[in-house]
């Protein structure tokens, strides 16, 4: 198949030089007063040179914001899942209320988080924390009870301890739903510390994330800085996708029917 | 009258399993299974057979003590010990082994282990020693044919092959009861037929004392020598027919007229039993 592959590659290059092309066309069609609302594509590639070390910076506080946020919602909801899984009174208690929080805007949270543990990483963190958890746990728990009842007996009739019955059984089997939790908790990761910074970020100490960015560049009419914003959010969502996919595929690309057959 | 699960020393010391005035019901709900009662002598390979929802498989679920009977008994033999319930497991050295196995309808196979590692899944549940465990784990693969599969995954097996994993798992433990609850039922009649013939050619190894649930009388008739036909509402023991065929028996034994007669026999009680129970 290497012609579907050339294509693989070609087609979407195509398409990408085909939309900066129109991008630009819009761009110079527009009236000489309107052209500072769509910067040119090079405008955006000077963005980056020239706000380079404050990108860069921001780039990485939002980035420490989304990781630990993300690792702990997928710590912690991990162990509620195991809990909640164990025990169907824990279950049919608390299940109705992890829906409810589901729905919760959790933005609406931000300025309450910033009086508790003061504005910067620790408000950003508990923000995407927040945003992974539920997506985590409802699937994790779905599949840690969703185990096929004839593998339970089997475990049962070769007298499988409780322990063995969750490391050996439950948790391998539960992985699949685990994978698409974390998968949705990996694109809400970046997009809740943009939106946990851009509500609760801060200039003091660390210096701010992209959403603290977003907010200083607007004010300052730094649209191609915008733009670049935007580039450097989309690259950091990118690599925790990424991240999730490679480690769902060498997980389970061996037994789990969502990816090819094996050559036999 | 109170139930009990024991293993009581037999007078007669061939008896593996009796069942005695068994019945079962779950919760408040109808009788599944009404006095229910049959002694298998060691090495018998009994067949059930009997319209749906006569408790055939919960027979099976009984023996192996994944459910529990409300009235009568359920008695072991000594040297064929059920630790299955109320009893740790068996402290005598040689039986090191668990002494009953179940193949369930379905492969039950765990998707993520290989081959390898879903036969050796009860040795492993059992901290078995690693050495130990390879070795049993080539000779029942062996004994299967499955030894160039070892390492597949699931997935990538037929029907048919993921039927001889799930038997090659069950036979690991050297089980003295083996249950098959309809285990070739999905596969179709010529690997069906293939895994008869296979299923007691390794019988003629390791005898072990099997009860196997089918819906086809030429299987049960194939395999079994005592076929036990039941009825429905409740489940009862309805006939028992003893096949006096020879073992071992081939594919030569589906040709021999002694093995026709037994089929029509068969299939006329079933289907009085069926009318019966349509009434």
């Amino acid at each position: 198949m290497p012609r579907q592959k050339i294509f693989s590659i070609i087609l979407p290059a195509l398409a990408g030089a085909l939309f900066i092309a129109i991008w630009h066309f819009i761009r110079v069609s527009l009236s000489e007063d309107f052209r500072f609302l769509l910067p040119s594509p090079s405008e955006v590639i000077a963005a980056f040179s020239e706000q380079g070390d404050e990108l860069w910076r921001a780039t990485l506080n939002t980035t420490a914001g989304a990781t630990l946020g993300f690792l702990s919602a997928v710590a912690i909801s991990f162990t509620l899942s195991l809990l909640l899984s164990l025990s169907p009174l824990v279950r049919v208690t608390f299940y109705p209320y992890l829906m409810l929080l589901q729905m919760t805007p959790i933005i609406v949270f931000a300025p309450i988080l910033v009086l508790w543990v003061g504005p910067g990483l620790k408000s950003v963190t508990i923000i995407t924390f927040l945003i992974c958890f539920f997506p985590l746990a409802v699937n994790t728990t779905q599949g840690l009870v969703s185990t096929d009842r004839n593998l339970v007996e089997l475990f049962r009739l070769y007298r499988a301890t409780k322990f063995q019955e969750i490391l050996r059984l439950r948790i391998p089997a539960a992985l699949p739903y685990f994978f698409t939790g974390l998968r949705i908790a990996a694109t809400l990761a970046p997009i809740g510390a943009l939106v946990g910074d851009y509500t609760a970020g801060s200039s003091a100490g660390d210096g701010g994330g992209l959403g603290f960015q977003t907010i200083i560049y607007s004010s300052q009419a730094k649209y191609p800085a915008l733009f670049a914003t935007a580039a450097a959010c989309c690259a950091l969502g990118f690599i925790f996708v990424a991240g999730v996919i490679s480690l769902s595929w060498l997980m389970l690309h061996q037994w789990h029917d969502s990816y090819e057959r094996a050559d036999t | 009258m109170s139930s009990a699960v024991t293993n009581n020393p037999f007078t007669n010391s061939s008896t593996a399993v009796e069942f005695r005035s068994v019945e079962k019901r779950y919760g408040q709900g109808p009788v599944i299974i009404e006095d229910f009662s049959l002694s298998a002598a060691r090495g018998d390979f009994i067949a059930l057979i009997g319209p749906s929802g006569c408790g055939k498989s919960t027979l099976l679920k009984l023996v192996a003590g994944l459910s529990p009977l409300t009235r009568g008994e359920l008695i072991f033999s000594e040297t064929n010990p059920s630790n299955i319930i109320n009893q740790a497991p068996n402290s005598n050295a040689d039986s090191t082994y668990d002494d009953l196995a179940y193949v369930f309808q379905e492969p039950t196979l765990l998707p993520w282990l290989t081959v390898a590692q879903n036969v050796a899944l009860p040795l492993d549940l059992r901290s078995v020693p690693s050495n130990q465990r390879s070795t049993l784990v080539r000779d029942t693969l062996a004994l299967v044919g499955l030894t160039p599969r070892s390492e597949y995954y699931p997935r990538q097996l037929s029907g048919g092959q993921k039927m001889r994993v799930s038997i090659a798992r069950a036979l690991v433990l050297s089980p003295h009861i083996l249950l098959l609850d309809e285990p070739f039922g999905a596969l179709d009649e010529m690997t069906r037929d293939h895994l008869n013939e296979e299923l007691l050619a390794i019988r003629e190894r390791l005898r072990w004392t099997a009860f196997f649930v089918t819906h086809s009388v030429a299987e049960a008739v194939f395999l079994a020598n005592r076929v036990i036909v039941m009825s429905a509402n409740p489940g009862r023991l309805h006939r028992e027919i003893r096949v006096d065929l020879p073992y071992p028996r081939t594919t030569a034994t589906r040709r021999d007229p002694a093995y026709h007669r037994i089929v029509d026999e068969v299939s006329q009680l079933l289907r009085s039993v069926e009318e019966l129970t349509t009434v």
